[in-house]
């Protein structure tokens, strides 16, 4: 589904990602851990196409397609979706409307029919229950005035409703709490865990990988994947660090 | 654009042509529908006489043109306009030839493609581009009576009947003078007085139409009353001319809307709007103005200078301004509220966007001279491009005024950075009852707010849009839905380009 060759990339003039390679079939969840500044959100934000991260050299392809070459927009519609590490506040702008502009834009982008009001209710009253989101919150501007792990929950629901074919999930475990870390692990596999989609996890701990179960797991340091495994790694990492894992 | 001037435009132009080469007697001949080019004595009898206007009415024009010569135009505003020469522009043009257009083919495409950004229904397309049989098809619901002034002369009237029935008088000015003269003799001029300022004795001196609403007492309008103002001549003055009286009790809904082609000749366009609520009335008062800007060097757009005020004479009395202003190379534009009744209540609520090289200075004045008036004013001005955009507010508190208060709000953001927001308030305080709060912020949309929009599958202009809607939505959600939804995706056209 996605095919990262020899990526090279750049924020500014900081070269970042120094040949990353890495690739995703459909129906896996692969977990992405490593050191503070290596890299890991900038991978997600160049997959996404943010301005500002140029590549250097390397390619992505998304089923088939040069995922380079799209648009962020486009590759949203295209089917990925980047849950933010911090998550931004739109002021005025209610949850609804953004979630529905959102979708609907995806959809125009796709040559499908919009939702109308009532059907994107229908959806989005059932992944903000099934995420335990007060339907009230989805009423309120975009991430104004949330609770850091309320946030993190909003990013799901947003996923619930979008209903991606492949979800990059920047540390979508920290700020959660005991109980909203079941959730959201539990929404992920609801979502996500499908032989048509994807997933790339990026996280710091173990905890989130006990309900979200990674078919592999690889080490990101310095702008490139330095280890590759299956979910005993994280274990593994959890217990030695990755000074050990280096040496 | 001369290209594809409609047929209409063209007959217009012609009759121009050859009223412009006749020399002497034209101010007789009244069977023309230009005035010729330049403003004189002559023009303003043209003007009258071509109404048909009794001779009181002719006399405080002339009165007012006679003061006008003695003026000079404002110069305190934060503006840069080039001297405008009066006398090089047309002051009456009277679509004769009615644009009875066969179908929307017919129609500037250049309009055409505005409409349909804006979403307006086809019915109410037809309707607006006057269409034949638009109307017939045009707006079942949301209900709205509209009164569609074409250059300068009404052309369509809907729903007249109904408020008929309900004691409303909704009118064209022009009619108003000759079929309700002490009622218009009553308020024209009370409220902004003849000489109130340059542009405003300029039109005392030559509107050419506009509208009037008289609204009985105890009386609930029963539908929103609206104005589509379109220019669509060449060199043609607009000086549109709004008079509505709320007799006490009385509630009205009133909006006014603006769609113009594209002109490459600066237009100007000096309307006045006087508005006057009696005891326990109440008018709300809606604007969208999309006048052309004028393209992105800066070259044409119209100059709009434009005197709006209310009073609210009556105890309780009250008046809600909501301005969304979108167009215009220039705007001059300061809704204000005179509060004399005790207990009176004034509102503003704005947004002014400004991109490439508009620039606007466009704010409220609220005088407070009754006891215990109060005033609510929200200003959120958007600067793209080149342009400048400056809010400007008096709030007066008179010595006998007792516990009066004001609250405003007036928020900023800058797209880009070559763009500048200015706020300058004023506030004169004679009475220590009084509680004023002011506050102020700019701000910036961030990459952050962009890319996370983005991210989600909007595009470029949709994001923009998106932010700005919210950044606006409190002066948005003031106005009625069937406006709020053209309002919102205005703002994102008229933003077009400005970011990425
Ligand atoms: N705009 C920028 N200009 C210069 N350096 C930047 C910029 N943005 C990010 N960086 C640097 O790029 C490196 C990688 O950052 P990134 O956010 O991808 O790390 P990360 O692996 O996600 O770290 P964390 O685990 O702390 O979230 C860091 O050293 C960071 O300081
Ligand atoms: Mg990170």
């Amino acid at each position: 589904m996605l095919q990262i060759t020899n990526l090279h990339a750049n924020v500014g003039d900081k070269p970042i990602l120094k040949g990353l390679t890495l690739s995703l079939n459909a129906g896996e969840i692969h977990a992405i851990m490593g050191p503070n500044g290596a890299g890991k959100s900038t991978l997600g934000y160049v997959l996404s196409g943010r301005p500002g991260y140029e590549v250097t050299e390397g390619e992505v392809t998304f089923n088939g397609q040069n995922l380079l070459d799209l648009e962020p927009h486009e590759r949203a519609a295209a089917g990925c979706f980047l849950g933010f590490q911090y998550p931004v506040e739109i002021p005025g702008v209610s949850n609804v409307q953004f979630l529905r502009e959102a979708l609907n834009a995806q959809r125009k982008n796709r040559n499908e029919a919009p939702l109308s009001g009532a059907e994107f209710l229908k959806v989005a009253r059932e992944q903000a229950t099934a995420l335990g989101m007060d339907m009230d919150m989805l009423k309120r501007p975009v991430n104004v005035g949330f609770s850091g792990g309320e946030k993190k929950r909003n990013e799901m629901v947003q996923m619930g409703i979008i209903n991606p074919a492949l979800a990059i999930l920047d540390e979508t475990d920290s700020g959660l709490d005991i109980d909203a870390l079941r959730i959201v692990g539990d929404g992920i596999n609801r979502i996500m865990r499908r032989p048509d989609k994807a997933v790339l996890l990026i996280t710091h701990y173990q905890r989130l990988l006990d309900y979200v179960k990674p078919d592999f797991v690889h080490v990101l340091a310095d702008g490139r994947i330095t280890r590759s495994g299956g979910p005993e790694l994280a274990l593994e990492l959890e217990r030695d660090g990755y000074k050990e894992l280096a040496a | 654009m001369s290209d594809d001037m409609d047929i209409k435009d063209k007959a217009a132009w012609d009759a121009a042509e050859r009223v412009a080469d006749y020399e002497h007697g034209w101010s007789s001949d009244i069977e023309t529908d230009f005035a010729p080019k330049g403003l004189t004595e002559d023009t303003v009898r043209f003007i009258s006489a071509k109404k048909n206007e009794p001779e009181w009415m002719l006399e405080w024009r002339l009165k007012a043109f006679a003061s006008w010569k003695t003026m000079t135009p404002p110069d305190w505003a934060k503006l840069n306009v080039p001297p405008i020469d009066y006398q090089d522009a047309y002051y009456y043009a009277e679509p004769k030839a009615k644009p009875k257009l066969g179908s929307l083919d017919e129609v500037d495409p250049e309009i055409l493609r505005i409409y349909e950004k804006l979403g307006i229904p086809i019915a109410e397309q037809k309707l607006l581009a006057g269409v034949e049989g638009g109307e017939d098809g045009g707006l079942p619901q949301p209900r709205v009576a509209v009164d569609a002034v074409f250059d300068s002369v009404s052309v369509a009237t809907t729903f007249r009947a109904e408020l008929e029935r309900a004691g409303v008088i909704f009118r064209s000015i022009s009619e108003a003078i000759k079929e309700y003269p002490e009622l218009v003799k009553k308020w024209l001029g009370k409220i902004v007085p003849m000489h109130d300022n340059y542009f405003a004795t300029l039109n005392c001196a030559v509107f050419s139409d506009g509208t009037f609403v008289y609204i009985p007492e105890g009386v609930r309008c029963p539908m929103e009353l609206s104005t589509y103002f379109r220019i669509n001549a060449e060199n043609t003055g607009q000086f549109e001319r709004t008079l509505i009286i709320a007799d006490k009790g009385s509630y009205v809904s009133y909006l006014e809307g603006c769609t113009a082609p594209m002109r490459d000749e600066n237009q100007l366009h000096a309307a006045v709007v006087e508005l006057v609520a009696l005891d326990d009335a109440e008018i709300k008062y809606s604007t969208v103005q999309n006048w052309y800007p004028g393209d992105a060097e800066g070259k044409g757009g119209i100059y709009n200078f434009v005197t709006k005020r209310a009073l609210c004479q009556g105890r309780n009395s009250k008046v809600s301004w909501t301005q969304v202003e979108t167009g215009s190379a220039v705007t001059w534009k300061y809704p204000s509220c005179v509060l004399n009744g005790e207990n009176s209540v004034g509102e503003f609520y704005s947004v002014a966007v400004t991109n490439n090289y508009q620039q606007a200075d466009t704010g409220t004045k609220m005088i407070h001279n009754g006891k215990g008036s109060r005033s609510t004013i929200v200003s959120k001005g958007i600067s793209a491009g080149h342009s400048n955009n400056t809010y400007r507010g008096l709030v007066r508190v008179a010595p006998n005024a007792e516990g009066v208060r004001n609250f405003t709000q007036c928020d900023s953001l800058l797209l880009g950075s070559l763009s500048g927001a200015h706020t300058v308030p004023y506030i004169e305080v004679r009475n220590p009852s009084a509680q004023i709060e002011h506050e102020a912020t700019t701000s910036k949309i961030s990459d952050d707010q962009m890319f996370y929009a983005m991210a989600r599958g909007l595009n470029t202009e949709e994001a923009v849009t998106l932010i700005v809607n919210g950044f606006a939505k409190e002066v948005l959600q003031q106005l009625p839905m069937e406006f709020a939804v053209e309002a919102q995706k205005l703002l994102g056209i008229s933003l077009e380009g400005s970011v990425g």
